[in-house]
């Protein structure tokens, strides 16, 4: 069967699964009796196997395989949870990350086999074994044994039954329900078998319940089963109708059954006889069943509708049912570049619009072009929203990394998150990911101190580590923040002395501000060692590099002893802003209204100089100011006495006034790159066609400061 | 904007009935900048468009001219004459800025004096250009070719968008 189609379903499911399990394991490290964080993990490993079987990844569905008999047993109660344990599961998870990565780029998920880690999983289970109860294997196996050949129709007489099932079944005939036994044959082209059985599965248990499979449901769902399979249902239903809805399944041979006589079971007999085996079953059953609750929906949805796929996992674990659809991005830019040509037309329709001499436009075509505005607006804003995703897809692989870092580094730390639902466009996050890897890395091996030190300096013995994230105007801003040790100043100091980075002279005149700064730069770092974790000196000139290249910037703040913050600023929107529309030379240009503080009028003979640099004194504030004209290399057009424009800019919580001719107003605008061709030019970050089709240079003022 | 009849580079009988070989041939638009003609191959050019207003971008080469808006796309322009040490560019009637299609570097706009004609030569009759005549000039050439008794330069169209190195 070709499967590839399914491929890219099955990628994002299994990182979500994934992602999941990280999660979830971590809580059970912290919490290792909760039920519900169990029963959680079981399920998506259950998914998760069921999911890697369908696609024919046979290595990977064992290592689930293990691992999930491992998961039924702690959910039985048979094995506590142990650190050591913990640890395992988390390498499967990392084998299983292996295997995905292996897919996604080849399709094939590699020859790894990980036997070392199926054999501990192994031992976990094993180490139980003479314990109280026996593990899952024999059971399962015990009714496929004791079920003797097809023996005519009449094979769910042949069904083992205990005692709690035969009660139920009792109890329902005394309420005068309907008890039935169904075998249900499959055809034998059918290629997905287990997916056809859940069919039926789903289609019986709308009518009633199903008491017992035969084989397990679990085998079933595994299509450890032949032709056809035997379950006793329990319902308000006529037999018809039950036979009806498990028949109108496609690609089911037959459906056979009738009301179930327990006299007639052959088993039964021979079940008090097998009364040991029986109470095995009874544990194994109840585990079994629920096990394949989850399973059905998602074996039904992912062959036939692959994209509700999605929807119908998540109805199991929460009740809302989540009505979404995958889109790929690419059509989602196709349609930001239509809104972007819609913006420019209508830009040109107001231009046009306000150009006309006074009376000729009619006071109706204003309304028009009003409204036009307006719904462009709302329409950008639309198409933005869907783009946005949460922070959170990034930043949940994050407890994880802090767990092992912790174990790897000796150090105990803690991560604290907040904001995990601030959203980003699309682009932007699956961008934000690694810078922040690197910060957190960074505070874990940099900032926070050993537990002698924090000891010694009286602070508690666990390490914090924060991660904000929150919206600031047309900002997000993320913050990693760590209770550590900060930046050594001095330390930064010798050692850009020592590799020559700046002279003692400028050392001299550099602020501490400027020194920190100076980790920025590209191979600079001050670990003493290199090591596994950060320390390469590759790791924060990237993360800048990064963030500039997403318009962003990224700051730190550090108290020595006290501890560090770095703070990421990212644009909302990278194709579409609000800019003011400016005069320089004759030149027009736009301005981000996001870094713009106020616009003041200045007489010349407020320009004071220091340190032969022209500043003005802004309500207390000593801001510089950057003539644009000799910026751009234009003159002027206005004369030397004439009183100045100077747009007050800023960038983190540095501020400078930028001398313009005129301010023509403000304007939404669509940014343009201006090619690799001209990617010199710093203080340019992009063009934007205007109105009229010409075109005007986006400055950025960040470069400018 | 004038739009370029782009004649399919079928294969042409030329040597008569005697020998009927196929020829591999290439298409040149034939251009002049100052005194010389240059050719460029058809299938590296996306437009050729009237001279526009070009936005200029501060702080980079001179020969870059700026930025033109072609059919909502930002695209650089370069003068071709300032890359090649000749005077600045005079705009007349027939100034084109003939917009090459580059992988790397995205579209850019070269600006050209004149779009003479379209020219079809046999590859066999380009002549090639040994390294010695290529190596140090900003704008070098890829071969020469013969029409109607004149020889024409064929640009290679990587020296011109290539940005110098500093």
């Amino acid at each position: 069967m070709d499967v590839s189609q399914y491929l890219e379903i099955f990628l994002d499911e299994t990182k979500e699964h994934l992602q999941n399990l990280n999660t979830q394991i971590l809580e059970l490290e912290s919490d290792p009796e909760s039920m519900d964080t169990i029963n959680e993990i079981f399920r998506a490993a259950h998914s998760l196997k069921g999911m890697a079987g369908t696609m024919g990844y046979k290595r990977m569905q064992n290592l689930t395989h293990d691992m999930e008999n491992v998961f039924s047993e702690v959910r039985n109660g048979n094995i506590k949870v142990q650190p050591d344990m913990i640890d395992v599961l988390f390498q499967c998870l990392d084998a299983l990350e292996e295997y995905t990565d292996n897919i996604q780029s080849s399709a094939d998920e590699g020859t790894n086999d990980n036997e070392p880690l199926i054999k501990q999983l192994n031992d976990i289970l094993n180490g139980n074994k003479g314990g109280a109860a026996p593990a899952p294997a024999p059971a399962k196996e015990a009714p496929k044994e004791e079920s003797p050949a097809a023996d005519g129709d009449a094979k769910w007489n042949n069904i083992v039954l205990d005692e709690s099932q035969i009660s139920v079944i009792n109890e329902a005939k005394n309420q005068e329900k309907g008890v039935f036994g169904l075998t249900v044959e499959v055809q034998e082209s059918c290629i997905l078998k287990a997916a056809r059985a859940f069919l039926v599965f789903k289609a019986l248990e709308e009518k009633g319940e199903i008491l017992v499979s035969d084989p397990s449901a679990q085998d079933v769902e595994d299509e450890k089963f032949d032709r056809d399979f035997t379950l006793i249902v329990v319902s308000d239903s006529p037999l018809e109708e039950l036979i009806k809805a498990a028949a109108n399944v496609s690609e089911i041979a037959n459906v056979v059954g009738a009301p179930l006589n327990l006299e007639e079971n052959k088993n039964i007999k021979a079940a008090e006889a097998a009364a040991a085996k029986e109470e095995e079953k009874a544990k194994s059953a109840p585990a079994a069943a629920p096990a394949a609750a989850p399973a059905p929906a998602k074996k039904k949805e992912e062959p036939k509708s692959a994209p509700a796929a999605k929807g119908g996992e998540k109805k199991i674990s929460k009740p809302v049912v989540n009505r979404t659809v995958r889109v790929d991005i690419e059509k989602l830019d196709g349609l930001m570049n239509l809104v972007s040509e819609l913006i420019i037309a209508k830009n040109s329709l107001v231009s046009a619009s306000s150009q006309g001499e006074s009376g000729t436009t009619s006071a109706a075509f204003n309304e028009q072009i009003e409204y036009l505005e307006s719904v462009t607006t709302n329409l950008h804003e639309s198409v933005m929203k869907v783009r946005m995703v949460p922070i959170e897809s990034v930043v949940a692989k994050f407890p994880r990394m802090i767990r092992d870092l912790s174990k790897t580094l000796g150090k105990k730390m803690e991560l604290y998150m907040t904001g995990e639902e601030t959203e980003l466009d699309r682009t932007v996050v699956d961008e934000i990911g690694d810078p922040l890897m690197h910060l957190l890395r960074n505070s874990a091996d940099h900032g926070l101190e050993s537990a002698e030190v924090r000891a010694e300096r009286g602070k508690p013995p666990v390490g914090s580590i924060f991660l904000d994230a929150y919206q600031d105007g047309n900002n997000v801003v993320i913050e990693v923040r760590d209770d550590g040790n900060g930046i050594d100043v001095e330390a930064v100091k010798n050692k850009a002395l020592e590799r020559g980075t700046i002279t003692p002279e400028q050392a001299g005149n550099m602020s501490d501000k400027e020194i920190i700064n100076l980790l920025f730069l590209p191979s600079f770092s001050t670990a003493k060692q290199v090591t596994d974790i950060s320390g390469r000196g590759v790791g924060l000139d990237v993360v800048r590099s990064k963030i500039e290249a997403l318009s962003g910037e990224v700051e730190v703040k550090s108290e020595l002893g006290v501890g560090s913050t770095w703070t990421i600023r990212l644009p909302l929107t990278l194709a579409i802003i609000q800019a003011l529309m400016v005069v320089v030379g004759g030149e027009k240009y736009a301005i981000s209204l996001g870094s713009i503080e106020t616009i003041e009028t200045i007489e010349p003979n407020d320009i004071k100089l220091v340190q032969n640099e022209e500043v003005i004194n802004l309500r207390g504030t000593v801001i510089p100011l950057i003539r644009l004209p000799e910026v751009l290399d234009v003159k002027s057009t206005t004369n030397p006495g004439d009183s100045l424009v100077s747009v007050i800019v800023k960038k983190g919580d540095k501020l400078a006034g930028l001398v313009i001719d005129e301010l023509l107003g403000q304007q939404e605008i669509v940014i343009k790159s201006l090619g690799k061709y001209i990617k010199k030019c710093k203080i340019i970050s992009g063009a934007t066609i205007l109105g009229d089709g010409e075109v005007a240079l986006i400055l950025d003022a960040n470069a400018l400061i | 904007m004038e739009q370029l009849h782009t004649a399919k580079n079928t294969d042409i009988d030329i040597l008569g009935d005697e020998r009927r070989v196929a020829v591999e041939t290439l298409q040149f638009i034939v251009i002049s900048v100052g005194e010389e003609q240059y050719g460029i191959d058809i299938r590296y050019i996306d437009n050729i468009v009237r001279m526009q207003h070009i936005t200029r971008v501060p702080k980079v080469p001179a020969y870059l001219k700026g930025v033109i808006n072609l059919r909502g796309e930002v695209i650089p322009v370069m003068s071709i004459r300032l890359k090649m040490g000749l005077a600045a560019d005079e705009i007349t009637r027939t100034t084109r800025i003939i917009i090459l299609r580059s992988e790397q570097e995205g579209n850019v706009g070269v600006i050209v004096d004149e779009v003479k004609e379209v020219v079809t030569l046999p590859v066999d009759e380009i002549e090639k250009v040994s390294h010695d005549a290529k190596g140090g000039k900003p704008v070098s050439i890829s071969g020469i070719g013969k029409h109607n008794g004149e020889l024409i330069s064929l640009l290679d169209l990587s020296s011109i968008t290539l940005e110098e190195s500093e």
